[in-house]
């Protein structure tokens, strides 16, 4: 019971012993520090594996006709990337990694609320990851619908569908978990004194997440579920020959999958947000805009839904009022780009890495949000629509902004989480090598879409091949950054130098326990004053 | 918001756990929202094949399996306050009591689709696709998918109560403790709600 009293202060959580040993430690900790890091190492296998997948197919698209795969194979390929990459990494993607390790700590708690129901969204995590994999090892074939399985294509295609959908099903239920908790500990467990106006924007993006998460989940698990058993027992629901109607099953997958591209963004926000003004050395510029747009998006968010479907056939009053929506939705996110530059202004600013990550994230995410507009016009839209200009607009915005803010929060928080920092030089050499590699890779695409390239083909006509050559070599260069930067991380979780408590002069409170943190995070739970905040610079 | 206490056990937080469940509950509500929003479209749809999909359903059954759930909320709410009143043996019985209906709602449900297959009506079964039209179609497969949905949350609102039942004996779940048996409670009340909106839906309109 009296745990509390046992676990003794000075012991880091990377070195204590508990109750288990050796990995048993690890499977079997309730600490969120380390289901933090349980959720980063098998991110970063998915991860592995999802890269290598795009690799592929960016090598197949390097000359017009049959290079290294054939029809089937691509769309293969590009479904099981579509799904590792879109359920098991960017959507849990920050919350589970820096929201786990960081948030109890940023609010000056010793935990989530609910530990053991934390480790069970790992669980599920995992038991979602194996089930898509099987889908691909065993049966026959392996799914080839995209990782949007519309209908009626997700119950008339042959191949080994029903894990991966269920795998998916699962991964949503431990996102559920996940938000569930979040909404709890920052309700119940925010330090003496941090009222909601004083917690610092990461925790308030993680709680904007969370309800996103815990709103717009079950409503594409239940689609996923009558997918299911549209095939298992045919009973009709999305089946136009039963009397079923397929537009509503993307009706149904699209209110949950556009909030969920939010899912994906706020947090990354959320971790800009931390950043820039530790690296300005100034308070944050707008502080209570910046949780108004959080809201906001999350917000207008369910409401746009619609415009992923303007080409599916609906009335006109629908196509207009979904685009208006759209566009309102771009307002906030311009909002917060506004405060990070302005709190940039006149800072003193320190241009370490993860303000370059911040920085090129804010490049990228503006570069994805514009195209977005593109998108989101009803004229441009059918022009554009499933070509490979759509494909760049999300990359830009999904990998870039995700993506970009993942690198700059685990180059920010590293010595916090380790104990140790990192080369700098090869981190930066890193940063270099990606962020090019990136802008190669990806913006061809805008231009092929624009010249009417569609997604979703293994092969394309003459006129194509320039622009997909620079964004083959592109891949390329921006694996090696990818490489350069992680080896770099690995090696110096062990060798790197001891790190300090506060290297970057932070102020919020994680920077004022030990690196790496103790069990139990602070001895004291820490008391916020009238003139305590989380910037006050 | 009001901010933590300092409890004597810092791992037990009466609120926090409420706080779950309700949370819990919502995400539970949408899942079953997203069906309901599809037995309206396809209701609106179809307004006669649904008339018809209603006429084979037995609303007597229905009826004895919508009062068997709405005294098994009672019991497991009477639960609850007899824990706060430290009698132990009325709480167990009125669990056990709880487990008792669900357990004669199943059985009935049980009976009810047996009959359904005896006529030949299953999701994708040749009679319901050969014989009757895609309204019907429509209907039958929603009526199998939302009472089966159902009839799962009523075998994990079980096992739940179980759980609990267990801890009461026990002791863990006590008068100082009782978010378990609060939460499970919650959770059965939410069975039954839906189970309310399911009834008339699939029985009463005609
Ligand atoms: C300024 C804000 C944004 C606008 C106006 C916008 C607009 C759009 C539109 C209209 C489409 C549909 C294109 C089509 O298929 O015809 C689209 C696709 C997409 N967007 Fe965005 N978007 C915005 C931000 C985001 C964000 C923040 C994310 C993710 C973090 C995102 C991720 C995606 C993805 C993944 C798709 C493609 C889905 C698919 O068909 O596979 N977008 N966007
Ligand atoms: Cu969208």
């Amino acid at each position: 019971m009296q745990t509390a009293t046992q676990i003794p202060h000075d012991v880091n959580y990377l070195d204590y012993k508990g109750k288990y040993k050796g990995i048993f430690g690890w499977i079997f900790s309730t600490d969120h520090k380390r289901i933090a890091l349980l959720y980063m190492y098998s991110m970063m296998v998915m991860f592995v594996v999802g890269v290598a997948l795009g690799l592929a197919m960016k090598l197949e698209l390097i000359a017009p006709g049959q290079t290294i795969m054939g029809p089937q194979t691509y769309n293969s390929v590009f479904t099981v990337h579509g799904v590792i990459m879109i359920f098991m990494i960017v959507i849990p993607g920050l919350p589970a990694v820096f929201g786990n390790f960081m948030l109890p700590i940023m609010i000056g708690a010793k935990d989530v609320a609910f530990p053991k129901v934390n480790l069970l969204s790992w669980y599920f995590y995992v038991a979602g990851a194996l089930l898509v994999i099987a889908s691909v090892l065993f049966g026959n074939g392996t799914p080839d619908t995209g990782w949007t399985f519309y209908a009626p294509y997700s119950f008339k295609s042959g191949t080994n569908l029903l894990p991966a959908i269920f795998g998916a099903f699962i991964l949503g239920f431990s996102s559920i978990l996940t938000g569930l908790n979040f909404i709890v500990t920052i309700h119940r467990m925010r330090a003496p004194g941090m009222t909601w106006f004083k917690m610092p924007l990461f925790p308030w993006s993680l709680y904007g997440t969370a309800w996103i998460q815990l709103l717009a989940t079950p409503v594409v698990g239940i689609t996923l579920v009558l997918v299911a058993l549209e095939r298992i027992f045919g009973i009709g629901v999305f089946d136009p020959a039963l009397g079923g109607d397929p537009v509503l099953y993307q009706h149904l997958f699209w209110i949950y999958s556009h909030p969920a591209v939010y899912v994906m963004i706020l947090p990354a926000m959320g971790a800009i947000s931390e950043i820039i003004p530790t690296f300005s050395q100034k308070h944050i510029f707008g502080y209570r805009a910046i949780i108004a747009s959080t809201l906001a998006i999350a917000f207008v968010g369910y409401f746009v839904w619609g415009h992923h479907m303007f080409t599916s056939g609906m009335s006109g009053t629908a196509q207009y009022t979904f685009s208006v929506l759209t566009f309102l939705v771009a307002i906030p996110s311009a909002i917060k780009v506004f405060n990070w530059i302005s709190t940039m202004h006149k800072g003193s600013i320190n241009p370490e890495i993860p303000f370059l990550w911040a920085v090129s994230f804010i490049f990228v995410f503006m570069i994805g949000g514009f195209s977005g507009l593109v998108l989101g016009a009803l004229a441009t839209n059918v022009y554009v629509h499933d070509t490979a200009f759509v494909v760049a607009h999300f990359h830009f915005i999904v990998f870039g902004g995700v993506g970009f803010s993942f690198f700059g929060a685990i180059h920010y928080w590293f010595p916090k989480m380790f104990g140790r920092m990192y080369d700098k030089v090869w981190a930066k050499v890193g940063w270099a090598f990606f962020t090019v590699g990136f802008l190669t890779l990806y913006s061809p695409m805008f231009y092929l879409g624009m010249i009417g390239m569609p997604r979703r083909y293994y092969d394309y006509l003459p006129e194509f091949h320039a622009a997909n050559i620079l964004s083959s070599l592109g891949s390329w260069v921006m694996t090696f950054g990818l490489l350069i930067v992680v080896i770099n991380l690995f090696r110096s979780a062990k060798n790197g130098a001891i790190a300090e408590i506060n290297p970057w002069h932070g102020k919020t409170l994680e920077w004022t326990v030990a690196s790496p943190p103790p069990v139990e995070n602070f001895e004291e739970i820490p008391v916020y004053g009238e003139k305590d905040g989380p910037y006050e610079y | 918001m009001e901010q933590v206490s300092q409890h004597a056990d810092p791992h037990y937080d009466q609120e926090a756990n409420k706080l779950g469940m309700w949370l819990f509950i919502f995400t539970e509500l949408l899942l079953f929202g997203g069906l309901f929003i599809v037995y309206s479209i396809y209701r609106f749809l179809n307004p006669e094949a649904f008339q018809l999909g209603a006429h084979e359903l037995n609303p007597t059954i229905g009826a004895i399996n919508t009062i068997i759930l709405l005294v098994s909320s009672m019991t497991i709410a009477m639960s609850t306050s007899s824990l706060q009143k430290k009698n132990k043996g009325l709480t167990v019985l009125l669990l056990e009591i709880t487990i008792m209906l669900a357990l004669v709602f199943l059985i009935n449900k049980y009976f009810e689709w047996g009959v359904k297959f005896d006529h030949g009506i299953w999701p994708g079964s040749e009679h319901l696709i050969n014989d009757m039209s895609r309204g019907e179609i429509l209907f039958f497969g929603l009526y199998f998918v939302m009472t089966g949905l159902h009839a799962l949350h009523i075998i994990v609102g079980m096992i739940i109560i179980i759980v609990a039942l267990k801890r009461v004996q026990n002791g863990t779940v006590n008068e100082n403790r009782s978010s378990l048996l609060d939460n499970a409670g919650l959770y059965w009340h939410l069975v039954d709600l839906i189970w309310i909106f399911l009834f008339p839906l699939f029985y009463l309109i005609h």
